[in-house]
């Protein structure tokens, strides 16, 4: 890792979609290089993956999100990890932290609707062994996602010149 | 009836871009590239610590040299930045903009007759600034060859025995150059031996692409003699709310707030609440804003040499400042053409002064996808010529 990795990756963050091409013009590295830096970057897994950041309410078609928050009895040996690994397997699961504070588990996760959202937790989470409570918190609207704006802003009128 | 506008409003020349500034606004679709101020928007948390200041009442004057926390903070930020060390007592004074600190230092030190030289190409106020103060600007130019920086030789060529002062702006408008510690040196040592005060707007301080700006007023014994310019507007994305500071010696300092408490009082206390908040919390938001210029401008001026206008790479501020040589048309043709006829706007360098002439300033304070459509239509224009 250099700087012009930690350019990539800012670069990368932002718009992934950019090709090779446009990435070397903006950081005087040859397409090629480009390229060859981008692949050890994704073996090394520091790339996890590339996605596309949507605005499914617009899209029409809402997902229903939700917030776990669970308590959990840590394990000996393992602490959280066994039970935060299992349920991060689940498809439902979009983000799963473990954080300070009043509870230890902070679950996102989303479903078609509110049933098949519901019915995951009753079902699958709840029930399982070490997680003694659970509070669910339904999203009603999502303002800002991984740090993009969902909100239209107004734009700023400049000057055509200035000094 | 007679005319009653004064000799030196007549004197000043009009603005050199009106003509375009007027037939962009009858266009659709142009894309600029002709505008000093950063595109970004003023990172969130200034404008809160603005707006929460207005809502608790913050809209009375503030002390002539402004908010003393404000310079408590910057006095401590030009240290840990710059090694830079002044007084935020009695040698610093919070400004509406740098356009004023540049007025008021310029009144504080240039009496009538006085020659003022000013490293051209430059920002456009300096030489009606110099002549409203009764002063002489008198132009040393700055080349291509030397990659736009002052030349000692060409300063030392342009000293009278009647100069009092030189005006020097790095990271430059419109160039983009940018000085180094052993490029300042030959002209410290210029400005001591001569005797000359050293006015250093330092504006674009913080957009620097290779290293870390040097302030003129920490080159060898050049502090004694320097009024150090600079604002939160490029750094910050503030332009609009007119904060700028000046420092300097006491005794230097003392004669522009006289002048600075009888023409702006101060500078507006919204503008310096928002300034402090800069300071305290926005450091991660420059380092980013200063790293997508870095990406644009390399993207830029790759371009700009790719369909034949040669480019020096600037080191600083968010300018490219490419030859029109090749084409066979001079600047002002060149602009104005390209702004007719493939919609985008760029100024010409000759409004800068000595030394800009067969240029164009491009500002790359823009998206990177209309850079990307400006090369595009910057190269269909060359095609077509």
């Amino acid at each position: 890792m250099d700087d012009k990795d930690l350019e990539l990756l800012r670069i990368l963050e932002e718009n992934s979609r950019l090709s090779a091409q446009e990435i070397g013009s903006m950081t005087n590295l040859i397409p090629a290089e480009v390229e060859a830096r981008i692949h050890t970057l994704e073996e090394s897994r520091i790339i996890r993956k590339y996605t596309t950041v949507i605005n499914w309410e617009k899209a029409g078609n809402g997902e229903v999100s939700a917030i776990l928050e669970l308590k959990v009895s840590p394990e000996r040996d393992f602490g959280y990890d066994r039970i935060a690994e299992r349920l991060s397997r689940f498809r439902q699961v979009r983000t799963l932290r473990l954080i300070t504070g009043t509870y230890d588990l902070q679950v996102m996760v989303s479903g078609k609707n509110m049933q098949e959202v519901s019915r995951f937790v009753s079902e699958h989470v709840a029930p399982m062994d070490r997680i003694r409570e659970t509070a669910t918190h339904i999203v009603m609207k999502s303002y800002k996602e991984n740090g993009n704006t969902l909100f239209e802003q107004q734009e700023t009128e400049r000057l055509p010149y200035s000094f | 009836m007679r005319t009653f506008v004064s000799d030196r409003a007549l004197q000043i020349p009009p603005s050199g871009i009106r003509k375009f500034f007027d037939l962009a606004l009858t266009m659709n679709d142009v894309i600029s590239l002709g505008v000093g101020e950063p595109d970004f928007r003023t990172p969130w948390n200034i404008c809160e610590a603005g707006i929460y200041s207005v809502e608790q009442g913050a809209t009375s004057y503030t002390s002539n040299r402004g908010l003393q926390s404000l310079r408590d903070a910057l006095a401590a930020h030009l240290a840990s930045r710059y090694q830079l060390r002044y007084s935020a007592d009695n040698e610093m004074i919070i400004t509406s903009g740098v356009s004023e600190g540049l007025d008021i230092a310029i009144r504080a030190i240039v009496n009538p007759g006085d020659e003022v030289l000013i490293a051209e190409p430059s920002y456009v106020s300096y030489a009606p600034c110099v002549a409203l103060a009764g002063g002489i600007p008198v132009p040393v130019e700055c080349t291509e060859q030397d990659h736009f920086r002052l030349n000692p030789d060409k300063l030392q060529a342009k000293i009278t025995p009647r100069t009092k002062a030189l005006i020097i702006n790095f990271p430059n408008n419109p160039t983009g150059a940018v000085m180094k510690k052993e490029d300042l040196e030959p002209i410290a040592d210029i400005v001591t031996d001569r005797d000359l005060m050293l006015l250093s707007d330092e504006v674009y301080s913080e957009i620097t692409y290779e290293s870390t700006h040097v302030a003129a007023a920490t080159v060898k014994d050049l502090w004694e003699r320097t009024i150090t310019l600079n604002g939160f507007s490029k750094s910050y994305a503030m332009t609009g709310w007119r904060v700028g500071f000046l420092c300097a010696p006491k005794e230097i300092c003392d004669a522009a707030l006289k002048i600075h408490q009888y023409v702006m009082l101060c500078a507006p206390v919204m503008g310096q609440i928002g300034a402090l908040e800069a300071l305290r919390s926005a450091e991660d938001e420059k380092t980013s804003m200063v790293n997508e210029y870095r990406l644009r401008r390399n993207m830029f001026v790759a371009g700009l040499n790719r369909i034949g206008l040669s480019c020096h790479v600037p080191d600083g501020a968010f300018y490219a400042f490419p030859s029109v040589k090749g084409t066979g048309l001079s600047d002002a043709e060149f602009a104005e053409r390209l702004l007719r006829e493939q919609r985008v706007a760029v100024v010409p360098g000759s409004v800068f002064g000595s030394g800009g002439e067969y240029h164009l300033r491009c500002a790359y304070a823009v998206s990177r996808k209309e850079l990307t459509e400006a090369l595009g239509r910057m190269e269909t224009f060359i095609n077509g010529l």
